[in-house]
């Protein structure tokens, strides 16, 4: 059980700290003030998820683990469980607002699934993110519904993005290896279950905004048994370019 | 983050243009009252064309440099060696980011749209801080930028604060209360590289080097010339204190914290005459100074192409908020 659990704290943070290095490149470059700084906040949130999951992993989850930042830092691409969605370029702002709208949506239903887990400290710590999820998902859906019914070219800018974005964020519901032992422990209550509640939920934000779900796309799965596209490692390189000067050395 | 206000060279010229398009004399003497007597000016009251001139170019330039100043540091930002760090940098450049937001704001209240002055900012026509025309090249640079650079803008805004004009010692008090945050994150960061490893102090050394000649030292703006214009700026409460007191106040706090943890600054010179109190050093090259406000400076052309890319990707957006085709389906009835 300590090895599916270990999986799955793994794919919770890695998401985390994938997706909010990627929401991070837009502090300072928004396409207004406001969005500038709603992406920081997404950001810094997401990190503050990750540090939490490696925190658990450390603590709760697996003896030899080393410290969060160690977990961070200390990785190369094939020891990444992240869905291969967070790892994608920022792209447009169009790309950037439709990930966040597919991924928190799915992220919101996790934690809220997780509350119910048998491993109390994820289900004490998924009580705790749920509730900041609900501003992240709350601004996703304003912001594709306004840019959906915006403008011939906010609308066209938006259907591109989603039909991109739409197999890799199918690639988030991988299921783990660990899948049964989840299941039948109460861990988690599993992959399936939770695409299709995901799937109820977004598709009438998505028609609402005039939008189009892609038809008949296969999902893009490898990231969560640590195969990626070459977006990953360049990430990382960046990531850790400073800590590894020292590993040892206290920044 | 902010430095000086730079006062324009045709300013005298400008004061003299302005002094010939006479003010009426009962409002101006009642104006000038008002501030002397400490009260704040409002957005709707009567001011002298001048003032709001002044004020206007004041706010508009803190405004960019809030913009432009987010630049350098968040490129470091998916750099950090820690994630402590790293949240502690986005929530930082994110504050930068907002100070600029709300100082558009203040400076609309004069006149002047938001997008009108990040035009200007863009064309080049408007100035901002010449200290985020020089690189940040190491992670050093953002323990340096963020202890002495907001140092620096607590030193102006604290100053500032004490003005005339009420939104903008409104805008002030809150970003200065903010930027003291940064100052204790930005110091904690430079003491960690301090007592570091010999790789660390060394990095931190050279971002010391760097940033003291000529960026800080060029922070607070060249000594003002005593002129009837800037006594006219002091009367008015629109400049504070003198670019020269400022620095001094600045060295006086913050060298002092340099020196204890063993680092050193490249100028032979500074030290502090005990007898009068007054700090010695060696003046920057000025000519460089104007240089680089003028466009000549390391990054310049840099940060006003990451700027525009930043305005013109963005644009879609703006506009998609602009028009709904949503307005345009509503039947008429
Ligand atoms: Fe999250
Ligand atoms: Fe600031
Ligand atoms: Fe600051």
């Amino acid at each position: 059980m300590n090895n599916a659990i270990k999986d799955l704290l793994f794919r919770l943070a890695d998401d985390e700290l994938v997706l909010g290095h990627r929401n991070s490149e837009w502090t300072g470059l928004g396409p207004i003030l406001e969005e500038d700084i709603a992406f920081s906040s997404i950001a810094q949130d997401q990190i503050g998820h990750a540090v939490a999951n490696y925190t658990l992993l450390h603590e709760s989850a697996a003896a030899d683990e080393p410290l969060p930042d160690a977990i961070a830092f200390g990785r190369n691409e094939k020891q990444f469980f992240s869905s291969q969605f967070t790892e994608l370029p920022i792209g447009d702002y169009a790309f950037s607002l439709i990930r966040h709208f597919l991924f928190d949506h799915a992220e919101m239903l996790r934690y809220e699934l997780l509350t119910a887990s048998s491993f109390a400290p994820l289900a004490a710590l998924a009580r705790k993110i749920k509730g900041e999820l609900k501003y992240h998902v709350l601004h996703a859906d304003l912001w594709v519904s306004k840019l959906g019914q915006g403008t011939e070219e906010s609308r066209a800018r938006m259907q591109t993005a989603l039909n991109e974005a739409w197999p890799y964020a199918l690639g988030m519901f991988e299921p783990s290896d660990y899948e049964a032992e989840l299941v039948t422990n109460g861990i988690f209550s599993g992959e399936e279950g939770l695409q299709e509640s995901w799937l109820e939920v977004v598709a009438p934000i998505i028609e609402k905004a005039g939008l189009t779900i892609p038809q008949a796309s296969e999902p893009k799965y490898g990231g969560r048994h640590g195969y990626h596209t070459e977006h990953l490692q360049p990430l990382l390189d960046e990531m850790t370019e400073v800590y590894r000067l020292d590993p040892a050395a206290i920044w | 983050m902010y430095g000086n206000a730079y006062i324009e060279p045709d300013s005298e010229l400008a004061a003299k243009m302005a002094a010939s398009r006479e003010e009426d004399p009962e409002k101006l003497a009642e104006f000038e009252a008002r501030i002397a007597r400490g009260e704040k000016i409002e957005p709707d009251d009567w001011m002298p064309a001048e003032y709001r001139r002044q004020l206007l170019r004041m706010i508009e330039q803190h405004a960019h440099s809030e913009i432009i100043g987010a630049l350098p540091e968040g490129t470091w930002i998916t750099r950090a060696p820690t994630l402590r760090r790293k949240l502690a940098l986005i929530a930082k450049v994110q504050d930068e980011v907002g100070h600029g937001h709300l100082l558009y704001s203040a400076a609309e209240t004069l006149g002047k749209s938001r997008e009108a002055m990040i035009n200007d900012l863009i064309s080049g026509k408007s100035k901002y801080s010449n200290i985020f025309n020089y690189p940040a090249k190491t992670w050093a640079d953002i323990a340096v930028i963020g202890f002495l650079v907001d140092a620096g803008a607590i030193v102006n805004q604290l100053a500032n604060a004490k003005g005339s004009y009420g939104p903008y010692c409104r805008a002030l008090e809150r970003i200065c209360y903010e930027e003291s945050f940064h100052l204790k994150q930005g110091y904690d960061a430079f003491v960690a590289l301090a007592v570091g490893t010999p790789v660390q102090r060394e990095m931190l050394q050279d971002a010391l080097n760097r940033w003291w000649f000529p960026p800080m030292m060029h922070f607070f703006g060249p000594p003002d010339t005593i002129s009837v214009h800037t006594e006219k700026l002091m009367r008015w409460k629109v400049k504070m204190a003198s670019n020269e007191e400022m620095r001094q106040d600045f060295i006086e706090q913050y060298v002092p914290k340099i020196w204890e943890l063993g680092m050193t600054l490249p100028d032979p010179a500074l030290r502090k005459d005990e007898a009068t109190g007054v700090w010695e050093y060696t003046q920057p090259d000025w000519d460089e100074f104007f240089r680089v406000i003028n466009g000549d400076g390391l990054c310049n052309k840099e940060r006003l192409a990451v700027r525009r890319y930043a305005e013109e990707n963005g644009r879609w957006v703006r506009e998609a908020l602009m028009n709904p085709i949503q307005k345009r389906m509503v039947p008429y009835a």
